[in-house]
Order: structure tokens, then C-alpha cells, then sequence
């Protein structure tokens, strides 16, 4: 990549004192808490935005919130930047470090502290996978909703810090929707408690202002999150059509009908040829477009739904039209998209967007999506959740060339300003984190995001916290 | 005599914010007024956006609406109504409660966070808030969100303003998210419960793969107060199913033989169903004797029938139970008992009470809304701060 996008310069004062801080901290952590060799620091330099990378000073891997609180409270003292981190599978760099910076890596805490099945929560740590909540709770019949591609490995403290989303979101909702409560450590140490087993929140919504900020307002350690009854019955069905411009009107048709399945996935050519072949999932290989809409419910229930989309499907001249058989096929079909960006990393580097637009948009942004990554000489695969408007375009290009790496950013940076003009917005889910930091001023006038600083610097006044990201370096301010 | 502002531009608001700040004068901020707390800092001038009015768009294909703050309910409703669809929380009118008048607008819904039975499956108010313009406490309009479903953007800035209940800023248009109107209801009623096994049904229901989107429990002292069809005898829980024609009486047939274990099932159809439902929402048999005192108190949904098992001992008062137990309005027939019920939900696991009615001597030294846990309650201060550095909005007269 380029390396266009810039970082905070390193506080020369920390750097200083790197050797102070790498040993008191050993002393607030248990043996092999603190990793400060910089052999050992190599895996936390990346998250999934592969292309910029930083050594931190140290990692920080803490038990339990009484240790993240006495790491955050040594390094508001000394004045140490935090950069939070989970599984760091972040798509814009949220977790990507810092030289100065101590990472604070949740991953050692797993442990799901309660399943409330009367009151429908689970309680956990949060350094627990996304997965590992529905696959405890599974048995019991229930399941957490919000369910990314990278649900294998990502973390809850992650998911809340970028309100992550997934293709069930649909009709569940994302992250935001579905938390309950956190604990959370603050930048100085302090623990405060938000929200609980109880529905609405007690005076100002800080559930609702954590979730999505990007480890910049404080260190996530515990979340309840709501748990939801498994449907009685799921079944993905696949809609072939002869162009990505009839898919996304039909996207738009099905919602503006009044019914609104559990998902409603698209891929475009190049993304069911890549996905395909890699997870064998029975794509067609002989249309332009494919939607796959996911119904949910008793056997007549889905019939009813499916038999109003097929319909609306035809207005739009749809091709195929085939419903899994079968569990498996029905698993084989969600495989094949949960892994279309690691199938996509096996033949060529990719950069992911992530902007919303409306719905009725949707066939307009993917035509000049095609355009403006052929004006870059570069290929782009969509595969994204229509359903909701948030596309994710996978420009694909080779970085050991870098004019085709800088294309591609120039060409990613076109596509969001496009969402932008379009009515939408920057990133519907993967966050701002470094990569879509400098178009904030695209979306936000000068005032919105001066006040979304002011709400920052009500947390973390001194900028310790995941100081390089969301906000533009010109102009902070801490008003 | 209260002052009432009511602009009929944002300039014109703004000014009005920036001269109170710059004469330490201080302002109340509302909408249509209609859950402003009767007693609550009378004398105190009103900032309405009741004259900031008209819905500026609406594309029922992409199910978002953007309205002024200043719109009525009703009109945004009947826009909705026109086209199939609704605001998927149901707002509960608070006129009857608090024997107020006026017009409820679309901003205050959502500058109350004002939730009804559905909260309970289909989010609150915020949850469907997409956007927001809003003036500050200097007097700036700001902007956040936007009119996507899906946007992480930067800081929830909307997520705040929601429930923020005029204390960071006046709300001047907002954009939310609705949903198609379910075309078939139908309730579940059990008969006879108390309040355990009440809360025992409902947790079943929730377990079931039927989808229920409302589940109250209303104790033979307050049932009768309900219309829950001729015949009707003793306690009532009651249990919603909507969606696609066919598909309501297939999973309520599903629910009544889960249920039936634990006491006589009936079914009400979908009339019947409507009228119960905005009962429910409104706590409507609380209307009757405005002279007492009302709590709404939010806790973990099998928390409830305990706290009001503790609650009886200590004092005379008539509850029913929304949100599968979690939401409880509570009538008190003397002395309000805060202290006892707040120390009830700390024990009891936490989470919130509201003072929604009560004359002013009761008012004396409680707290209307829950007094936050220390840190919180600084950080909340320092979050208002950075929206209203001088103090200008009064919050808290709404409930
Ligand atoms: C193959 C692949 C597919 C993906 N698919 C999706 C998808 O479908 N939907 C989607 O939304 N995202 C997706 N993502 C993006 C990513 O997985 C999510 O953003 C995820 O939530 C990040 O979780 P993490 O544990 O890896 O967090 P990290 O990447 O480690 O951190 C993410 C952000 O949260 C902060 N953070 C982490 N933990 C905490 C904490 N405990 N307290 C406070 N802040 C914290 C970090 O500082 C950072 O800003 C995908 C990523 C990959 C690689």
C-alpha cells in the first residue's frame, strides 16, 4: 500500500522511558502477561488492514478488569497511549498499534461468566469469540444474532468496539441492538458499570455511545448481551440474475414489499466465481448476480415468505432460483460467503470498503462502483449485505507493485465519497479506525465532528486512548 | 405563568439558546409539552420546536423517515398508517397519565426514548433512530448519523441525543427507521397466575419459536381495569403474536399448547387484541387517579415479580408487569418508598425506577430518576458539559 495515512508522532517522553514502563507494568501483570520482545511484539504490529503495520512498545494481556484497570491506571499516570485490542481482525486498522503505545489485548479473557436463559443473556468476557456465545448457548436453544464473517476468531470487546454486524442483521439487528450491559474500565483506572439484565438504560444512553467508538472512551472487560430463541426453521435460497443492476432493484423491491427476510446476501461475478471455488457451495456459475435471501420460521412461514420474493424476483427477471435441500447445502451456502474475503486473499490482495447507501441506490453505486475501479486498471468483487444497504467492494490489486497499490486506495477512497454523495455513509460496520479517518471531514461538517471530540475528550481528554484513529490529526481539539 | 418560545426556524431557536447562555437565563427544552412533569420547575421558560414542523421525507421503499422535531405523532403516524407502515417501538401517550395536554411530536418521542410493549423484541425508540440534527448549548447545529440503517461513523452521537430528555440539546429534525404494519394479531391470555408463575409462563413463551412481540402480566387486582373480553376472571397474561396472516394462529395454537400446563388459555383475535395492547402501552388503568403517585421501573425481566413481592410488604400499591416482567408500573396508594424500592433493585440485581407522577410534597427529596452510581454520574456531567458548557437546558422535567 502507499502508506499514505498517517499516525500520531511517537511521544518522544514515553519512548524515553521504555524500559521503565515495559518493567512496571511487568509488575501489574501475571509471568507472561507482558510481552515486550520485539520478536514476540511482531503479531500485534497488523490487524486485517494488513497494509500498514507498527510495532507497539509493549502488549499488555491482562486476567481480569482489576488488572486492565492497574494497566490503565499506570499509563494515565505516565502518560502511555492504550490501543485496545481483541482478535485484532479489524478491516480499518482500529487495532492496529502504535511505537509508543502499550496494546491491551483482551484475548486471554475467555471466560463466559453467565447464561441466563429465563432473563435470555449471556454474561461473558470480553475476550470471548463471537461464536462461542451461540455455541453455548445452542444447546439450550438459543443463539446471539449478530454474527460477522470473522465470527471464528473476533472478539465481543471487538464487536462492540466497532457495533459490528453480519449477515443475520437484517432482521436481528447489529451489536448496538442486541447489548445489554458492559463493564468497562475508564482511561484513568476507574470501573463504572453500564446497563445490566434491564432493557432500557437509566439517564444518558453510554451503552449506546460505547458501542461503535473505536476503544477510544475505555477499555471493554465484561458485556451482557441479549440472547434470542433459534427459529423453529432456516433456509437459505439462491436468486440468479443476468446483472448486478436487477439483483440490487430487486433488493430494493423485496424490502420495499414490506417483508424483510433474515438476510438478503449479494455477490456479483467475480465474487461467486472466487467463492465457488473455493467453498464448492453450488453457485450458479452462469449468471451476473446472485442474492442469497435467508427465510426463517415454520415450514408454512417460509413458504408464504419465499413465495412473495420469488415473485417480486421474477419482475426482475431472475434466472435461477433454488432453495437448499438440505442442512448441508444450506451450510454450504453460508460458507461459501462467510469466507469470500479469505477465499478473495487467496488469489490476489484486497482492500474492503464498507460504505451504506440507500436502498434504492444500490443498482446506481454498483455501476459506478465497476467504473471507477476500471478507471484504476484494477478488478473489483462485490460481495456484500444488501439487504441493508452496506456494500463491501473488494478492490483486488497486487501490493508488491506499488502504483497498483496506491491506485486501489485512490480507487477505495473514490467508492466512499461515492456512498457519501449517494446518502450514506463512510462504513456501515468494519469502523473508521485509520482508513476512512481522513474522509471524516466528507461526511461530517466541521461542528459535528468538533462535537463528537468534545463527547471524546469527556472520556479521555489527553488523547491516551487509540489516539491515531476515527478523527482527522489536523484540527483535533479537546473543547 | 410559564414563557413558552416557540420558533419557527432554527436560526430564530438558536438565537434564544444563545442569549440565555450569554444572560445566565435558563430554558426547559420540549416538544409538544405532553410529558413535561406537571410541578416540575414551572417557573423555568419552555423552548418548544412545536412550530419547527412538516416531515421533509419519506421513502416508504426504504422504510425512513425524516421528520422536524416539531411534527405531531399523530401526523407522522397517519403518514405511516397511509402506506402499511408504523414506528416499530409504539410510543405510549403520556397524556392520560399525566393529564396533560397538547399535541405529542416526533422529537420528543425520541428525546424521551418512549417505548411500548414491542421494546421488548423490536428495540426501543433508539434503536430505530437514524439520525439527528440537534442545537447545543451554544446554539450550534450539529448533525449526527445520518439515514442508513447500518453506520458506524465515527461517535453515536444519535444513540445519546436519544432519552437524553432536553438535557444536551434541542432536537430539530430527526430520521428514523419504520417497519410494515403486521398484518394479523392475535393474544394469548392465561388466566389465574400469580405473579411467579406468571413470569415463569412468560419465560417459556420467550423460549418458543413462536416470536411473541409482547408479553405483560396484569394481577387480578389491576385485570379488571383491562378489556380482556366478557368472562374474563382473575389475574391475566397475556402474550402477542404477529405477522403474516396465516402464520399468527399457527404459532399462537403452538403457544397455548406450551402454555396450557400452566393454567386455563383463551385466545383474543385481533380487535380485541388492538385496544388490550395500547392499554398496556398507555398503563392505562393508572389514568383513573392522577392524585397517586407512579413508578416505571426497569429491571432484569425475572427480577420483577420479586421486586413487587418485596414491594407489597413494604406498602400498599398495584403493579402490572410489562416487557416479560422487566417493566413494572407501579401505583403507590401513600408514601412513594424510594429509598426501599431503589434498594430493592440494587439487591435485586439493578436497574432503574422513575418517578413519573406525583404531587410536589412526594417529590421532596426523591430523585425523579434513578441517581446514577458515582463515576457515572461525573461522566454523564462532563458529557453534559461538552454539550451545554453554561448550563443553559434544564433537564429532567420529562418523564
Ligand atoms: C475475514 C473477515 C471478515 C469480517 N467480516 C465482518 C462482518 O461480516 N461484519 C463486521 O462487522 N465485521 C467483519 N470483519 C471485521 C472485524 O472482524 C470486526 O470489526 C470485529 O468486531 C473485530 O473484532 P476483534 O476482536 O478482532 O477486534 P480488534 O480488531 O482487535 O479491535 C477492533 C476495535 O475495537 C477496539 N477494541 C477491541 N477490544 C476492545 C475492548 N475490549 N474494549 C474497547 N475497545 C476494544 C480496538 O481498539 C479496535 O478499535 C471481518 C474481518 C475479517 C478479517
Amino acid at each position: 500500500m502507499s502508506g499514505a495515512i498517517g499516525f500520531l508522532e511517537p511521544r518522544a517522553d514515553v519512548l524515553a522511558r521504555r524500559k521503565m514502563i515495559i518493567d512496571d507494568l511487568a509488575e501489574l501483570l501475571p509471568r507472561d502477561g507482558l510481552i515486550a520482545e520485539p520478536r514476540r511484539l511482531v503479531p500485534y504490529e497488523t490487524d486485517g488492514f494488513i497494509s500498514y503495520r507498527r510495532l507497539p512498545l509493549a502488549v499488555a494481556l491482562p486476567r481480569n478488569t482489576a488488572e486492565v484497570a492497574a494497566v490503565m491506571k499506570y499509563c494515565h499516570r505516565y502518560g502511555v497511549p492504550v490501543v485496545p485490542r481483541g482478535a485484532g481482525t479489524s478491516l480499518s486498522g482500529g487495532a492496529i498499534p502504535q511505537e509508543d503505545a502499550v496494546v491491551l489485548c483482551l484475548s486471554a479473557m475467555t471466560r463466559i461468566l453467565e447464561l441466563d436463559y429465563a432473563n435470555r443473556t449471556a454474561t461473558v468476557e470480553a475476550g470471548v469469540t463471537n461464536l462461542s456465545i451461540s455455541d453455548a448457548a445452542g444447546p439450550a436453544g438459543y443463539f446471539y444474532a449478530p454474527d460477522p464473517s470473522s465470527q471464528l476468531a473476533c472478539t465481543i470487546g471487538g464487536n462492540i468496539g466497532m457495533n459490528s454486524g453480519g449477515a443475520h442483521c437484517l432482521k436481528y439487528g447489529v451489536t448496538t441492538n442486541n447489548l445489554l450491559g458492559v463493564k468497562m474500565v475508564l482511561v484513568d483506572g476507574s470501573v463504572i458499570d453500564i446497563g445490566g439484565k434491564h432493557l432500557d438504560s437509566a439517564g444518558l444512553d453510554l451503552l449506546g455511545l460505547v458501542c461503535g467508538s473505536e476503544g477510544q472512551l475505555g477499555i471493554v472487560t465484561e458485556a451482557t448481551v441479549r440472547l434470542i430463541a433459534k427459529p423453529e426453521g432456516a433456509r437459505p435460497v439462491l436468486f440468479g440474475f443476468d446483472t448486478s443492476e436487477e439483483a440490487g432493484a430487486c433488493v430494493a423491491d423485496i424490502i420495499g414489499s414490506g417483508i424483510i427476510p433474515v438476510a438478503i446476501e449479494f455477490m456479483d461475478k467475480p465474487a461467486i466465481e472466487i467463492c465457488e471455488a473455493f467453498a464448492h457451495a453450488g453457485y450458479p456459475l452462469d449468471v451476473g448476480a446472485l442474492l442469497i435471501v435467508e427465510v426463517e420460521g415454520s415450514d408454512a412461514d417460509m413458504a408464504a415468505q419465499l413465495e412473495a420474493i420469488v415473485t417480486i424476483a421474477r419482475r426482475h427477471g431472475v434466472k435461477v432460483v433454488r432453495e437448499s435441500q438440505s442442512a448441508m447445502e444450506a451450510a454450504a451456502i453460508w460458507k461459501g460467503r462467510k469466507s469470500a474475503f479469505g477465499a478473495t486473499g487467496r488469489i490476489a490482495d484486497y482492500i474492503c470498503m464498507d460504505g451504506t447507501v440507500p436502498l434504492g441506490q444500490l443498482p446506481y453505486v454498483l455501476k459506478r462502483t465497476g467504473e471507477i475501479v476500471a478507471h484504476y486498471g484494477l478488478r473489483v468483487a462485490n460481495v456484500f449485505h444488501a439487504g441493508d444497504g452496506n456494500m463491501h467492494p473488494l478492490i483486488l490489486y497486487n501490493a508488491n507493485d506499488p502504483q497498483d497499490a496506491a491506485n486501489a486506495e485512490a480507487a477505495g477512497m473514490d467508492i466512499l465519497k461515492l456512498c457519501v454523495e449517494a446518502g450514506g455513509c463512510l462504513t456501515g460496520e468494519h469502523g473508521v479506525g485509520i482508513e476512512k479517518r481522513d474522509l471524516m471531514n466528507h461526511q461530517y461538517a466541521k461542528v459535528d465532528l468538533d462535537q463528537q471530540m468534545a463527547v471524546r475528550a469527556a472520556f479521555d481528554p489527553g488523547w491516551l486512548l487509540n489516539p491515531s484513529k476515527v478523527f482527522p490529526l489536523e484540527g483535533r481539539s479537546n473543547a | 405563568m410559564t414563557v413558552l418560545l416557540a420558533p419557527e426556524t432554527t436560526a430564530d431557536a438558536a438565537t434564544i439558546i444563545r442569549d440565555a447562555a450569554s444572560s445566565g437565563t435558563k430554558l426547559r427544552l420540549a416538544g409538544g409539552g405532553t410529558r413535561l412533569c406537571p410541578g416540575a420547575d414551572d417557573e423555568m421558560p419552555v423552548l418548544s420546536v412545536r412550530a419547527l414542523t412538516g416531515i421533509v421525507a419519506y421513502n416508504p421503499a426504504e422504510m425512513v423517515m425524516t421528520a422536524k422535531a416539531g411534527t405531531p405523532l399523530a401526523e407522522v403516524e397517519a403518514a405511516l398508517e397511509a402506506n402499511g407502515q408504523m414506528l416499530p417501538f409504539e410510543p405510549m401517550d403520556h397524556r392520560p397519565l399525566l393529564g396533560t395536554a397538547g399535541e405529542p411530536t416526533i422529537g420528543g418521542v425520541f428525546a424521551a426514548n418512549v417505548s411500548g410493549p414491542r421494546r421488548l423484541v423490536a428495540g426501543a425508540a433508539r434503536d430505530s433512530l437514524l439520525g439527528v440534527t440537534f442545537l447545543n448549548g451554544v446554539g450550534e447545529e450539529v448533525k449526527a448519523g445520518g439515514r442508513v440503517m447500518k453506520n458506524v461513523t465515527g461517535l453515536d452521537l444519535v444513540k445519546l441525543m436519544a432519552g437524553s430528555r432536553g438535557t444536551l440539546g434541542l432536537l430539530s429534525e430527526v430520521t428514523f427507521r419504520v417497519l410494515p404494519v403486521p398484518r394479523a394479531v392475535e393474544t394469548v391470555v392465561i388466566a389465574g397466575l400469580d405473579d411467579a408463575h406468571a413470569a415463569a409462563a412468560m419465560a417459556t413463551a420467550m423460549s418458543l419459536s413462536v416470536e411473541v412481540s409482547g408479553a405483560a402480566h396484569l394481577p387480578f387486582i389491576v385485570a379488571g381495569r383491562f378489556s380482556l373480553g366478557a368472562g374474563h376472571e382473575g389475574s391475566a397474561t397475556v402474550l402477542r403474536i404477529e405477522g403474516l396472516p396465516h402464520s399468527v394462529p399457527a404459532r399462537a395454537e403452538k403457544l397455548v399448547e406450551a402454555l396450557k400446563s400452566f393454567g386455563p388459555v383463551s385466545r383474543l383475535g385481533a380487535d380485541e387484541s388492538k385496544v388490550l395492547w395500547c392499554e398496556i402501552r398507555d398503563a392505562l388503568p393508572y389514568a383513573a387517579n392522577r392524585d397517586k403517585a407512579l413508578w416505571r421501573i426497569s429491571v432484569a425481566p425475572t427480577a420483577g415479580h420479586q421486586l413487587m413481592g418485596a414491594m407489597r410488604l413494604q406498602a400498599a400499591a398495584d403493579s402490572f408487569f410489562d416487557w416479560q416482567g422487566g417493566l413494572i408500573w407501579l401505583q403507590m396508594e401513600a408514601s412513594v418508598e424510594a429509598d426501599f424500592l431503589r434498594r430493592a433493585i440494587g439487591h435485586l440485581g439493578g436497574g432503574h425506577a422513575t418517578l413519573v407522577r406525583a404531587s410536589s410534597a412526594q417529590r421532596y427529596g426523591v430523585p425523579a430518576f434513578e441517581p446514577p452510581a458515582p463515576g457515572v454520574a461525573a461522566l454523564n456531567a462532563r458529557i453534559v458539559a461538552k454539550f451545554d458548557p453554561s448550563g443553559v437546558f434544564v433537564g429532567g422535567g420529562n418523564v
